[in-house]
């Protein structure tokens, strides 16, 4: 249950987004990412899942014409990451992010893990080998690419793959993750492993994720936010919502009724 | 629905089907046809050049300078006019080609400026070399005073294949994905630290290509180096671009006169006498085996460097 004791760790307060087109992606989402807590987003294809989670590292600004409204509070600081005045880069050094498919670069396994400290300017070897180590144990990938880090990373299967990008994603130590369904082109093995990994996580730093897959978001997340066209519809804590939404919407969408 | 109607329908499936089946096939023999009419030719066209300049193929005639004698004269001043202007060529047009594909794709806003000079720069790969001839007489010659000289030549030949290059480069960058540019800029990286650290090597194959298919193609152009005035007759060499002096370099070349390899083929064709037409037709094997040869590297090079990039 959400405890008075429990910080947050980010919020969004009434946030909408316009795509350059004119579409308006988010209609008025106001909702917590309390700190060291797993938070699902679900809802049917369509109802701006991804477009909520890419706000949050503001990789909507790499296309012009995008426009959001509102704000993303980040705590302690109290930084808005969408105000003008505020770097994306800064906040994405702050918040990273795994995709729905794997994009490692087409380097080796070392560099990948790597290119995050490079972006920020470190050159001590000695200190990228141990970050690299230690993403790569926090990434639960360790075992399988102590002895071919400098091979390239495509030579990974899937599963490996997406695993070296969470590692990417964690060699800088961020306070926020995002996941964009990242299961959804793993087969269950590599998935339960994703899964234990988030887990794990969950103890460093602070993860919302997107998922398609009800069991996941019941299985990993500690609150569930059900959106629908663009709008936040529920949003609790998640075995209050998969058993006992308030919202009729949500539980005709978990229990497969709808979408 | 009735059985008889159901096979019917079948029947009209399967001839429809093998109708549709008789266009691949006449395409496929079309297409080959047309194919070998191009490669045929070219082949016919290759094999009399080297049994017209057959008797001419030796060390000599790479290391002999023109002369008043067929049988003595050489290529030299020609081949190395060809390589001197090459550099000037390459050195003008890829750093500027490449520069401006990468500013065109990354930085430039997508607007109607923009498009305006997308359309011209596509449009530039197709005027007349001549034209580019015309432009650098007035330009480099005239205007700015640097003579029927080397550096003329390769600037303007630079000029010619620079939007080949950009063509190319920006075809390159294209093709890297967006999932590989994302995750770039989702670790914090900044623009100029994705180009430099990802798109320019991701996009190295394509660009590399582009460059030797450009340079091929200014390796063989006559006009616009007639147009500016290159030599036909040279039997000296430019001063050479090594010294063994201190400071080791020296640019008097790029002043030279001097002649190309096109233009030394075109001179001895247009002599009456029949015995300079064999030097010709050595030249011109020599100048297609080189073309092949650069362009078979742009293949291979290409192939090896997409081994290691698989998306
Ligand atoms: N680049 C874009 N330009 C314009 N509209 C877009 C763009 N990307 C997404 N949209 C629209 O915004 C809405 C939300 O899309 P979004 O990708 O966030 O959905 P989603 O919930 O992540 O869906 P899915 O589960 O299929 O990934 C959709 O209506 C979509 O058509
Ligand atoms: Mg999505």
């Amino acid at each position: 249950m959400v405890t008075a004791t429990t910080p947050i760790k980010a919020e969004s307060r009434d946030l909408n987004f316009y795509y350059s087109n004119g579409t308006r992606a988010l209609k008025g989402i106001s909702m917590p990412l309390y700190e060291n807590k797993i938070t699902a987003l679900i809802g049917p294809s369509g109802c701006g899942k991804s477009t909520f989670l890419r706000c949050f590292n503001r990789m909507h600004d790499l296309y012009p014409g995008n426009k959001y409204d509102g704000q993303i509070v980040m705590h302690p600081d109290n930084t808005n990451v969408l105000a003008h005045g505020v770097d994306p880069i800064e906040v994405r050094m702050r918040i990273s992010m795994v995709f729905q498919k794997p994009n490692p670069f087409p380097k080796s396994i070392y560099e990948n893990v790597a290119y995050g400290l490079r972006v920020r300017g470190e050159k001590n070897k000695r200190n990228i080998d141990d970050k690299v180590e230690e993403a790569l144990k926090g990434a639960a990938l360790w075992e399988e690419a102590k002895n071919r880090l400098h091979d390239l990373a495509f030579n990974l299967s899937g599963g490996q793959q997406q695993r070296l990008c969470i590692a990417r994603a964690l060699a800088t130590d961020p306070e926020i993750m995002l996941f964009d369904e990242p299961t959804s082109a793993l087969d269950p093995i590599a998935t339960a492993n994703i899964e234990e990994l988030m887990s794990e996580l969950r103890n460093k730093l602070t993860i919302l994720v997107v998922t398609h897959n009800m069991q996941q978001a019941a299985r990993v997340s500690d609150y569930t936010a059900y959106m629908y066209l663009g709008e936040l519809i529920e949003y609790g804590d998640t075995d209050m919502i998969f058993t006992r939404p308030t919202r009729k919407e949500t539980e005709d969408y978990i229990t497969g009724k709808f979408g | 629905m009735t059985q008889a109607s159901v096979l019917k329908n079948l029947d009209e499936v399967r001839a429809m089907i093998k109708r549709h089946k008789l266009n691949d096939y006449i395409f496929a023999i079309v297409g080959l046809i047309a194919l070998m009419i191009g490669l045929l030719t070219l082949l016919t066209l290759f094999i009399d050049l080297v049994m017209d300049g057959f008797e001419r193929f030796s060390l000599e005639f790479l290391t002999n300078y023109p002369s008043r004698r067929a049988v003595n004269a050489g290529l030299l001043s020609a081949w190395v006019g060809s390589l001197l202007v090459m550099v000037v060529t390459f050195l003008s047009a890829v750093p500027m080609g490449v520069a401006a594909g990468i500013y065109l794709e990354e930085y430039a806003p997508k607007n109607w400026f923009s498009d305006l000079i997308e359309i011209n720069v596509t449009n530039l790969a197709g005027v007349p070399s001549i034209v580019y001839g015309l432009l650098a007489l007035g330009l480099f010659v005239y205007i700015l005073d640097l003579g029927q000289s080397i550096l003329t030549a390769g600037l303007t030949l630079g000029l010619l294949i620079l939007p080949v290059v950009i063509v190319a480069t920006r075809e390159a960058i294209r093709g890297i994905p967006v999932a590989i540019r994302e995750a770039a800029y989702a670790v914090g990286a900044t623009k100029w630290q994705v180009v430099s650290q990802h798109v320019i090597h991701y996009s190295f194959g394509g660009i590399l290509t582009g460059v030797i298919i450009g340079m091929a193609r200014a390796l063989g152009e006559t006009a616009p180096v007639i147009t500016i005035g290159a030599l036909t007759f040279i039997a000296f060499l430019p001063p050479s671009p090594v010294t063994t002096e201190p400071p080791f370099l020296n640019f008097e070349w790029l002043s030279s006169g001097f002649t190309v390899l096109p233009i030394q083929m075109f001179n001895w064709l247009s002599r009456p006498d029949h015995a300079f037409h064999v030097n010709a037709a050595a030249t011109g094997a020599l100048i297609i085996v080189v073309t092949l040869l650069m362009n078979g590297t742009a293949i291979w090079l290409r192939y090896r460097i997409r081994k290691n990039i698989k998306w």
